[in-house]
């Protein structure tokens, strides 16, 4: 993936002649915004998979442990299944709050120096 | 008169000593549905002049709107009748489905929703096509596109028919295409008169009636077990007697040999991984204005089809010990009668007959989501961007797309009489590999990747459509096999083992999109810039959305 993390402020006050993205591309706070966005959505998806492909995985070769009864017919395959919706759950809830309150003004910030930048429509 | 024998054919368990009077009050159902939504549709209709009208209902529906109607587009006849009868039968092996297609919505939530609904107006190749080359790239998404659209289409059309067989007691083939060209036919109304705005209210409407009719069989079935799901699980298993206690355990289906585990894993991965890449959904995306409302809209979806899919063991379980799989296996639809049979057997022909009319609504909400995603893809991407060369005004476009929604919808009810009868229960798990094949690893690499090129989507796309069907044509589940769609097993092609291609067609296509973008030189550092720019702060979004 692309790296490019160039100290920007003197490029955008040079910045004639280079593209208004690229401009806003290039600055520190667009590269933070990206920063703090990847760093909380991969190790997110990375965490949801593995836990997903993890039940799959149990379920299919370990069938003696998922039938495990822990109370009256209430097995671990059971409670581990149930757990993916909390899991599911839990996640969409944490992600709302944080892209609320963490990236959607820092976003919402960037996209008003995009206009001023004046960013070319369609 | 023969409607009565038919349904006492239906209904063995229920006949001897009940009147079974209720394919009348079904179709009455069923008629009552189509009217109000249509009326409904035409009163939300309003102008339908310009593109962004038809398609996406001029984006002016909120997160909340939308993540109902996601629900009711996300929630076929498959995971309400498929997953309560696959539970009803083989038990726990039937449950870990619904997982699969809950978790997946965090693919969409996390990587996807928001920044197509950034990038993209219309269609997934608006997205590709902002930073690719615009002809192929269009012409491969949209083959994709409409690919995994036919499949999914295919498979709704074709048990529309089987669900008359069931509810209705029509058992002549005559009338079971008649009701599929009916379906067809009101799916066609939809889309002509309402467009985008027209078909989201026919899905909301129908995520609030399956939600709650689905709701009142679940607290119905726990009050007979004193609200106690062991007790119900034990009633389950008592009623099981070829299963017994084994229903309650993973392996019963997919346990059975190695090949069926490593089957199993390929099916959860192309679950997992193709929700996000499915068109209808895509495009249910730009319905809502902003990258916000996508985020809500997803949030609001998930907690509906989780919430769903938590109704859904209840229901099957409860199938299960309330009807039994004798009973269900001996109805005409056998594992998709489950849900229907319990209703019957709680509420009588009265249950039954709103079960019956939701079975028929929610395919109608689901088949009519799909004809406005493929015309779309047709009108936008092929007519407008690739033969006209972006040219078309958009009352020439919307007039295509219709055009376009016509025919989905005759080949739709056409390819579901061919179909009917046929062993086709595939074609829904082949959608999915399709999406997750073709579509995912090119969305996330054109999201995520400053590298990506045309090359590298092209790869990826054509080698994950063609490879998930070379190998599904090579498996059992065309021939070879008791339940392929080819039913003389002489005829034995089979070289691939598994029925899900998935495990081998998804890595290859990730794999081929970073092949075929390292070997070609194309970048466009600035088109990134756009890109990366617009996808995360919705730079732009406003300018795309007229009124």
């Amino acid at each position: 993936m692309t790296d490019q993390r160039h100290d920007s402020r003197d490029e955008i006050d040079a910045g004639h002649g280079v593209d208004p993205y690229v401009q806003l591309q290039r600055t520190e706070e667009f590269q933070d915004l990206r920063r703090r966005f990847r760093g909380f959505v991969f190790p997110m998806t990375a965490f949801f998979l593995t836990w997903y492909f993890l039940y799959v995985l149990a379920a299919t070769y370990a069938p003696g442990f998922m039938s495990t009864k822990v109370w009256g017919n209430i097995n671990i395959g059971l409670i581990f299944g149930l757990l993916q919706f909390v899991t599911t759950f839990v996640i969409t809830f944490v992600y709302a709050r944080w892209a609320n309150r963490e990236f959607d003004p820092r976003a919402e910030a960037l996209g008003q120096r995009m206009e001023q930048l004046g960013g070319a429509g369609r | 008169m023969s409607l009565v024998h038919a349904v006492t054919a239906v209904l063995p368990a229920a006949a001897a000593d009940t009147q079974v009077g209720s394919p009348l009050l079904n179709i009455a159902v069923f008629a009552g549905f189509v009217i109000v939504t249509l009326t409904i549709v035409i009163r939300v209709a309003g102008g339908q002049k310009t593109a962004a009208q038809y398609y996406t209902g001029g984006a002016s529906f909120s997160g909340r709107q939308n993540g109902l109607a996601i629900a009711g587009d996300y929630l076929s006849a498959a995971s309400f009748l498929g997953i309560a009868g696959a539970i009803a039968l083989q038990g726990y092996d039937g449950f870990m489905y619904s997982i699969g297609f809950l978790v997946a919505w965090l693919v969409a939530l996390l990587l996807t929703a928001e920044l197509m609904r950034n990038t993209g107006r219309f269609t997934l190749a608006d997205v590709l096509s902002y930073r690719l080359q615009q002809r192929p790239v269009r012409i491969a998404a949209a083959t994709s596109s409409l690919a995994v659209s036919f499949f999914y289409l295919l498979a709704q059309m074709a048990g529309a028919g089987g669900l008359v067989a069931l509810l209705l007691g029509l058992n002549s083939l005559w009338a079971q295409y008649v009701v599929i060209a009916v379906v067809g036919a009101v799916m066609i109304g939809y889309v002509l008169i309402g467009g985008m705005k027209g078909t989201t209210w026919v899905q909301m409407i129908k995520a609030v009636l399956l939600i709650s009719a689905t709701a009142i069989i679940t607290v119905w079935v726990l009050g007979k077990y004193g609200f106690n799901l062991s007790a119900l699980l034990q009633g389950a298993v008592d009623n099981s007697p070829e299963a017994g206690p084994a229903l309650l355990d993973p392996g019963l289906k997919y346990g059975l040999s190695e090949l069926s585990k490593i089957d199993f894993i390929s099916l959860s991965m192309a679950l997992v991984l193709g929700t996000a890449g499915l068109p209808h959904v895509l495009i249910r995306f730009y319905t809502v204005p902003t990258s916000v409302q996508a985020r809500k809209s997803v949030e609001w979806a998930i907690w509906l089809i989780g919430g769903f899919y938590l109704l859904t063991l209840v229901v099957g379980y409860g199938a299960a010990a309330l009807v039994g799989p004798d009973a269900i296996n001996a109805a005409p639809g056998k594992a998709n009668s489950a849900a229907p049979l319990l209703a019957f057997e709680l509420g009588g022909s009265v249950l039954l007959g709103v079960v019956s009319g939701i079975a028929f609504a929610t395919i109608l909400a689901v088949v009519a989501g799909l004809t406005i995603a493929s015309s779309a893809t047709f009108a936008h991407d092929l007519y407008n961007y690739v033969f006209r060369k972006g040219q078309a005004t958009p009352e020439e476009e919307v007039r295509v797309a219709r055009w376009a929604a016509v025919a989905i919808g005759v080949v739709a009810i056409v390819g579901g009489i061919l179909a009917y009868g046929q062993n086709i229960a595939f074609l829904v798990a082949l959608a999915f590999a399709v999406a997750a094949s073709a579509n995912l690893p090119t969305i996330l690499y054109s999201l995520f990747w400053g590298r990506f090129n045309t090359r590298g989507a092209l790869w990826s796309i054509y080698g994950g459509l063609a490879s998930s069907l070379l190998l599904i044509t090579f498996s059992p589940v065309v021939s070879g096999s008791e339940t392929s769609m080819i039913t003389n097993q002489a005829v034995d092609f089979a070289i691939f083992p598994l029925a899900n291609p998935g495990i081998v067609s998804i890595p290859l296509a990730f794999f081929l999109g970073w092949l075929g973008t390292v070997t070609s030189s194309e970048h466009n550092e600035q088109k990134w810039a756009e890109v990366e720019v617009r996808s995360l702060t919705g730079h732009g979004v406003a300018e795309a959305v007229d009124h």
